[in-house]
């Protein structure tokens, strides 16, 4: 076996352990337990588990090489996945917290006292879980295959396995704890092979200070040398943008809002005892986050400039070591097309005053960037094994506070708050436990045979949450007139508008899916906030000729908005 | 009817910062995302920061907004406590429990 999987089985088996040991010790004993880790969890551990939770394989794996493909529009992916927690700390966490119950279709229900509202949004909840989930569990298929040369199939059999144990047994209590213990392997793993390449290209270790610093000493800024290599080989200047103002404006906005209405991130700050804990929990978490967030568009810098020096207009033989490997694995395929031997890689954006660009050669898979990237840097072993535990952690987190989410949903929104009052707290415990278990399976079954769509759905679960979630729990706080009639009809136009146009150019007319046919050149990731404006519009409308929200309800808004010990105790 | 611990009048001033609070620190948000990163960040590209290769606004979309986000939650952190504190007679709102209602 070569060193590489053998580091690779030793970090990951040991990190495995580790996740088995913290749940065994955090079984939950009730549905408080199991929905929201029995409500006591410190807010560092929150913000830790809040930042495993966030950060999917889709982050770990695939951010930093689509930036370094995407340039300065790649920071709509940044500042969208980052600036969601404002809103949330500001707008949400905290009124949510001092609601307090288990999970967002609580909320709507009470607030809009209304059966048909909590439906509707344990429909989304559900709906928008699922779609995360498929691609998380495709993720932990992928890096086991990738790493151990075992089968997807089985690389996704042996993720189930591991997080129906915790998630089965332990519930949030035994999830948060494990997201703990995640987050730091995946940050670590993260950050190591940061740092060497850092030092290597500008001699200073700090990635975020290193990408605007000097390229290894040649008096040239590292962003300037890449831009004048991207423009010169057609693939524009790094730092200018490409898509339009419009669209990159609504899919930060979409994806901002979205992050925000998500329910698996927002079920985290029940978990905390007081309010001021879930304000400072949220803190903690970008903390967390922004690491790794800082560092990924400076990774993609270092790898993008890596990339273009080392393979263009390389003689396919001398090409190096990474490049050879990778190329088995079929995440670099090369084409002579010209049959000169050498590597022609090419974009399309012809520079003026220059020679013709030869046709691109060579296609890079964009997990490539963060996978190979502690070889491209020529590091030991044992830290592309670290890479590899990293990115499982990251993948196993997500899914596991996912299929929470939709097991909350189905044992305590569907069967005790709609279906049956009446069942013991025992009774919900166990549904819970069942419904996690299949939401495990199912998961893993489309993990294992994924439909065509899970790579575009990403946009779905976003937009849909920010077309029905963030406006109706907004309202439901800052207003105290809004009533069921308006929130229903707001969330089904803001659902049903966005749906319907994601639907329309990414399934039905994927040839019409461009600039010239979208409206106002908005694209499908960034219609949700677009939807969120119907949804807010429609709401006030039809809340303007329908009754008043009743009196209690009022109440409830004022209970929520305040200190609790602001009022009488009775 | 039973005697608040706080006057309608105070809770209606907490709320009003509250809200306060809140334009000022979305303002920013706004202005540091979608506006230096998006929306000005042609602009701003035509300035450098000293001593960097990093045109202003294309560090604002990368890396400063998500530092101006993390400021503007620590600041809200503090300001409502203090708010809280001022409401409620240098008390801390207490702990509660995760069902109760």
């Amino acid at each position: 076996m070569d060193p590489v999987q053998l580091w690779t089985f030793i970090i990951a088996g040991l990190s495995f352990t580790l996740y088995i040991y913290i749940a065994i010790r955090s079984r939950a004993g009730s549905t408080k337990d199991f929905y929201v880790a029995g409500g006591g969890v410190p807010s560092i551990a929150n913000g830790l588990a809040t930042a495993a939770d966030w950060m999917s394989a889709a982050s770990f794996l695939g951010m930093a090489g689509a930036i370094s493909t995407m340039g300065r529009d790649g920071g709509c992916y940044l500042m969208g996945w980052t600036g969601g927690y404002v809103l949330l700390a500001l707008l949400l966490a905290p009124y949510l917290r001092r609601f307090g119950k288990f999970t967002v279709p609580d909320f709507i229900g009470d607030r809009y006292y209304s059966q048909a509202a909590r439906i509707v949004a344990v429909i989304c909840a559900i709906f928008v879980c699922f779609t995360y989930v498929c691609g998380q569990m495709r993720g932990v298929g992928v890096v086991f295959s990738r790493f151990l040369n075992v089968d997807v199939t089985w690389g996704v059999i042996i993720g189930m396995a591991l997080v129906f144990f915790y998630a089965v047994l332990g519930g949030m209590k035994g999830i948060t704890y494990t997201q703990v213990a995640q987050y730091c392997v995946l940050i670590f793993a993260f950050m190591v092979p940061a740092f060497f390449i850092a030092f290597q290209m500008a001699g200073n270790p700090i990635p975020q200070i290193a990408f605007g610093g000097e390229y290894k000493d040649s008096g040239q800024f590292i962003l300037e040398r890449l831009d004048g290599l991207s423009a010169q080989l057609g693939f524009g200047t790094y730092t200018d943008g490409s898509k339009s103002t419009i669209d990159v404006f609504c899919i930060t906005a979409a994806l901002m809002l979205g992050t925000a209405g998500l329910p698996h991130v927002i079920v985290r700050f029940y978990t905390v005892k007081k309010v001021s804990a879930a304000r400072t929990s949220a803190f903690w978490a970008l903390l967390f986050i922004a690491i790794l967030y800082t560092t990924a568009p400076a990774i993609s810098v270092f790898a993008r400039l890596n990339l273009l020096e080392a393979v263009n207009e390389t003689p396919r033989v001398e090409a190096p070591q990474w490049f050879e490997k990778w190329s088995d694995t079929g995440l670099i395929s090369w084409q002579d097309k010209n049959n000169d031997g050498l590597i022609n890689y090419t974009g399309t954006v012809q520079p003026a005053g220059a020679p013709p660009l030869a046709e691109n050669e060579l296609t890079v898979d964009k997990d490539i960037i963060v996978l190979a990237n502690p070889e491209i840097a020529q590091l030991p072993a044992w830290v592309i094994g670290l890479v590899a535990a990293g990115g499982l952690a990251a993948a196993l987190s997500t899914a596991a506070g996912l299929l929470l989410v939709i097991s909350t949903a189905v044992a305590h929104d569907l069967f005790k708050k709609t279906i049956n009052p009446n069942l013991t707290d025992k009774q919900e415990l166990k549904i819970a436990r069942i419904a996690a278990g299949g939401a495990v399976i199912v998961a893993g079954y489309f993990g294992i045979h994924p439909p065509d769509f899970v790579a575009s759905v990403v946009a779905f679960a976003f937009g849909l949450a920010a077309s029905s979630f963030f406006p109706v729990i907004v309202m439901g706080i800052f207003s105290k007139r809004m009533n069921k009639e308006g929130a229903i009809a707001g969330m089904i136009s803001g659902i049903t508008f966005t749906a319907a146009y994601i639907i329309y150019f990414k399934f039905m007319n994927p040839e019409l899916n461009n600039a010239e046919h979208w409206l106002f050149g908005i694209s499908p990731e960034g219609i949700g906030s677009i939807g969120l404006l119907v949804n807010f519009v429609i709401a006030g409308l039809v809340c303007k000729f329908t009754p008043k929200a009743p009196e209690h309800i009022a109440q409830l808004v004022n209970s929520v908005r305040l200190p609790r010990d602001a009022y009488a105790k009775d | 009817m039973k005697e608040h611990p706080t006057t309608a009048e105070a809770r209606a001033k907490y709320w009003r910062k509250n809200i306060t609070y809140l334009f000022i620190l979305l303002s920013i948000w706004f202005m540091a995302s979608l506006g230096a990163g998006v929306l000005f960040v042609d602009e701003l590209d035509k300035i450098t920061i000293p001593g960097t290769g990093f045109k202003l606004g294309f560090w604002m979309a990368q890396q400063g907004s998500i530092l101006v986000f993390l400021g503007l939650i620590g600041v809200y952190v503090l300001l409502m406590n203090k708010l809280d504190k001022e409401l409620l007679d240098g008390k801390e709102e207490g702990e509660m429990d995760a069902s109760d209602h």
